[in-house]
């Protein structure tokens, strides 16, 4: 174990002898050197903590309040809920300019479908869903198949549906949707134990969640100790999932004694689970790790690179849609303007989180934290009142500061 | 004769690691000087520290240029001296021309405005001097390697150069441009420039170099006088390694059974040039235990061959027969080529073979994914014991199976590609260039597996511009020449002037 401590970089490595530390001093060093390895994914949890901490204080208590914290997920679920397949794009060596006119575009179609032409909202989000899949299997075709830029397609795309969205609406707002339909984004899991004040099932669906969390986490952490491989100390280990463990029972706490969890914090919390697991633990995840580190040599691995990206764009489009009927469900209406500038908003997500413009890098972890330093950021800041000229500044420089951070972090490796 | 560079006992270190303790090199005025040494010795680690790469004061030590004591603080301060380094990877823009790539950086120019005419005089006037045939307004992606490394070497002139530093200049050379090369440096020592050669290829020191210092883990371990009779490679290999290598291949005790790949009428035209036939009506068999050498200059059409076949990876309008076990197989994608059990082991494994920035972990499993994991679920602790497995049986020197590839040095990087091909399961194994850009002891190590692999049944296929490499390692041979197959000899039949001559007459028969 001693020897595995020491970093070992460039063409001067494998030397066995120079690697001899003596064992106390080998669980120190290994500690240091696990730091160095993940620094950046501790550094963008504790930015989290810290952000959350400072707006917490400045705004006397009101960001943890559960008001608040209820809108702060609603607030941020379709960004969210994009950034997942975002990520996938970004680590596959893309990037995907269109999802703010196709999330306008979709919940334009949506409030067409539904209000104008009367259609079952169940049917009309599925048709939406599946306008989606087309609209990025469209772009994905280009962009695999034909091998042009993603930034061009995605960019072209993004005027497109813009057009196309004004041309849907006529340039007017479309609303307001049936009452049904507006529970995707505002409706709430049913209090099922109609106690005063407290919705008992949040809690316990909460509860049940961070037991499965620590469940899985214990027995993948001694499984890798039982076939000896170097592993996060256990320091880290505890004080990772236990922070965690208190935040989510505290959130889910608060939600509770509030109105409880919002049905779109549902969702979103599945699809996280499910991407986590895709990326982290299947064939198709790792499939999609390689093109982006190298898709030459992934080719040559006999990995059909062409579908795998343009199932990415084709699985980005259907998030996209996806985030569409949550944003104009949570609206009550289809606007023009909807999702105008949410791209960048995803797309910064998915940096601060820790993904590489180059591809092959980057976590569904990573990018959620990501999205919520955003929202945490935007919300803190709107309640203190500054105005939206200073809110872009600092969002605009917390974006470069944790690229910055990131190279200097590759760089100094 | 005078001393041009001294350098005193530079020491360097990085975190954890002392890449170079105490080194000491002298180079005279006009000699060629080879520095030699396996792969992470610290001969890059020395040359960046006398380019101002790593500069001043991040190292200690000194260095005297000329008599004077130097404090680089980057590659300028040092080029102003007249220090060049041209490195193994070059540093030319492929679509500017040899004139802007000579000048880059150094415009002829007034007041930002371009004096074509001066460039055009001036490159020609180099051009001249290293002997490269070619007009000045050529881009640099129209020429190959061998003429492009003869660009950077005009580059490295208009600067007025002192003392030139080569990396690995031949080693993306065929034979002739290495001998060109070779004999270039022999007349810029008569012109007076000092050159400091990094070779791994001893027979091309032996030849050109006047001085030869060993380094072994980042230490000077011996300085030694070219010229003198005594000094033999085997001396050298010995300082390089530690111990001698008593042979350069291990012994094999080839048993071949039947035939397990056979490829007839293989044709391959280039992709964008269609009417050219890279490849052309080859035909050839493999056998179990068998190692079959396709030997040949560069641009004979080998890696074309090999990767037309490999899933149809170069060229268009393919056509041809595959069979194993006389079995026709489809190999029209990598997918079914592995599925039929043929694997390549790409010649460029930095491009082509690895995903750097990932493990060895992750990158073993990549070409046979279905390997770790139940449906399309990974599962980890499978792939960990394979990783680890193939870490053991072929050695694979690293800190934990958890290191990125891009820090193995490359002959640890050929071993993971090779353990990510030997993963997928494979009856037949071609190999391009397997030990390309590997030290000494690296390679006797990749011998090593190709020998176990052969005594284990499997046909494999060796891919290599390095002749007596070739000669070593193969049963048999076949020469391939402009696209064709030009000969076929047991490899106990054959020498390298036999190849050669083959060679040579077929582009004879070709051109008459």
């Amino acid at each position: 174990m001693s020897q595995e401590a020491i970093p070992q970089s460039g063409a001067h490595q494998s030397r066995p002898q120079s690697g001899v530390a003596t064992s106390a001093s080998g669980a120190v060093a290994q500690s240091s050197s696990f730091i160095r390895k993940h620094l950046r994914e501790y550094g963008i949890l504790l930015a989290l903590i810290v952000i959350m901490a400072f707006f917490q204080i400045v705004t006397n208590g009101i960001l943890l309040k559960p008001i608040n914290l209820t809108n702060l997920i609603l607030q941020n679920s379709y960004v969210i809920i994009m950034a997942l397949g975002m990520l996938l794009v970004i680590v596959a060596g893309h990037i995907d300019l269109s999802v703010g006119s196709v999330l306008g575009f979709v919940g334009a179609l949506a409030a067409v479908m539904i209000v104008h032409w009367h259609m079952n909202y169940v049917l009309a989000g599925v048709i939406c869903l599946a306008v989606g899949g087309v609209i990025g299997a469209l772009q994905g075709y280009w962009i695999a198949y034909w091998k042009i830029p993603s930034f061009i397609v995605t960019l072209a795309g993004m005027l497109v549906f813009k057009g196309l969205t004004l041309w849907l609406l006529a340039g007017q707002s479309v609303g307001p949707f049936p009452a049904n339909f507006q529970l995707i984004a505002s409706g709430f899991l049913p209090d099922l134990f109609s106690m005063h004040r407290f919705n008992l099932l949040s809690m316990l669906l909460g509860a049940a969640v961070v037991a499965g969390m620590l469940f899985l986490a214990l027995r993948s952490r001694f499984r890798n100790r039982a076939s000896s491989h170097d592993d996060e100390p256990a320091v880290f280990f505890f004080g990772r999932n236990l922070i965690l463990a208190a935040a989510i029972l505290y959130i889910t706490w608060a939600l509770s004694s509030f109105r409880g969890f919002p049905n779109v914090l549902v969702v979103m919390a599945l699809l996280i689970a499910v991407y986590s697991f895709v990326t982290n633990r299947t064939t198709i995840g790792r499939r999609i790790y390689a093109v982006g580190g190298n898709e030459k040599a992934t080719r040559l691995s006999g990995i059909n690179t062409e579908r795998l990206v343009f199932l990415t764009f084709a699985n980005m489009g259907m998030l996209a849609a996806l985030a569409g009927l949550v944003f104009a469900a949570r609206l009550n209406t289809a606007t023009p303007k909807a999702g105008l500038g949410f791209e960048l908003d995803v797309i910064a997500a998915v940096f601060i989180g820790g993904a590489s413009m180059a591809g092959g890098v980057g976590t569904i972890i990573g990018a959620v934290i990501g999205a919520f330093i955003m929202g945490v950021m935007n919300n803190g800041m709107s309640i203190l009142g500054l105005g939206i000229d200073y809110q872009q500044v600092i969002k605009g420089l917390v974006l470069l500061v944790a690229v910055i951070f990131d190279v200097y972090n590759k760089n100094r490796a | 004769m005078p001393t041009i560079l001294e350098m005193r006992d530079i020491t360097k270190t990085f975190p954890g690691v002392i890449a170079l303790d105490g080194v000491n090199l002298k180079v005279e005025e006009g000699e060629i000087h080879a520095l030699v040494g396996e792969n992470g010795a610290g001969k890059s680690t020395l040359m960046k520290v006398l380019s101002g790469v790593y500069p001043h004061g991040s190292y200690d030590g000194v260095i005297a240029f000329k008599g004077e004591d130097c404090a680089f603080s980057g590659i300028a301060d040092s080029e102003k001296r007249g220090i060049i380094i041209i490195h193994q990877e070059l540093a030319l823009v492929p679509l500017l021309s040899i004139a802007e790539n000579i000048f880059l950086g150094n415009e002829r120019a007034k007041g930002g405005v371009i004096d074509w005419h001066d460039t055009f005089a001036r490159t020609r006037a180099l051009l001249a001097k290293v002997g490269l045939k070619e007009a000045p307004q050529t881009r640099v992606s129209d020429l190959g390697l061998g003429k492009q490394q003869l660009v950077e070497i005009a580059k490295a002139l208009s600067k007025e150069v002192k003392l030139l530093i080569l990396d690995e200049p031949t080693s993306s050379l065929n034979e002739t441009d290495s001998e060109a090369l070779l004999n270039l440096l022999l007349e810029f020592k008569a012109a007076g420039i000092s050159s400091i050669l990094i070779s791994h290829k001893l027979n091309e020191i032996s030849k050109v170099a006047d001085t030869i210092t060993v380094l072994r883990d980042g230490s000077a371990i011996s300085t030694l006088d070219a010229k003198a009779s005594s000094v033999s490679e085997a001396d050298i290999i010995r300082d390089m390694v530690g111990r001698s290598l008593s042979d350069r291949f291990p012994p094999r005790d080839p048993r071949i059974g039947e035939t397990i790949f056979a490829v007839s009428n293989w044709t391959a035209h280039h992709p964008q040039h269609a009417e050219r036939k890279v490849v052309d009506d080859v035909s050839f068999h493999v056998r179990a235990g068998e190692v079959v050498g396709i030997a040949g200059l560069m641009g004979a059409g080998r890696t074309e061959l090999a990767m037309s076949i490999f899933g149809r990876s170069y060229g268009a309008h393919i056509s041809g027969e595959v069979t194993m076990h006389g079995r026709k197989v489809d190999v029209s994608t990598v997918h079914r080529a592995i599925a039929a059990g043929i694997c390549y082991a790409t010649e460029d494994r930095k491009s082509y073979g690895l995903v750097l920035d990932d493990t060895i972990r992750r990158n073993i499993p990549l070409a046979h994914l279905s390997g770790i994991a139940n449906g399309i679920v990974i599962d980890e602790h499978r792939e960990r014991e394979v990783a680890t497995d193939y870490r053991q049986r072929i050695r694979i020197k690293c800190s934990s199976i958890g290191q990125e590839v891009v820090n193995l040095s490359g002959g640890n990087q050929q071993k993971v590609v090779l353990a990510k091909w030997l993963f997928a399961g494979p009856e037949v194994l071609i190999l391009d260039e397997p030990t390309r850009g590997i030290d000494v002891g690296a390679k006797y190590e990749i011998y090593s597996i190709i020998a176990e692999l052969a005594a284990t049944g499997k046909a494999i296929v060796v891919i290599s511009s390095e002749m007596p490499e070739l000669l070593g390692v193969t049963d048999r041979l076949y020469v391939m020449n402009e696209g064709r197959f030009v000969g076929e000899m047991p490899t106990k039949e054959a020498s390298q002037e036999k190849i050669m001559s083959l060679i040579i007459r077929s582009g004879h028969r070709n051109r008459g």
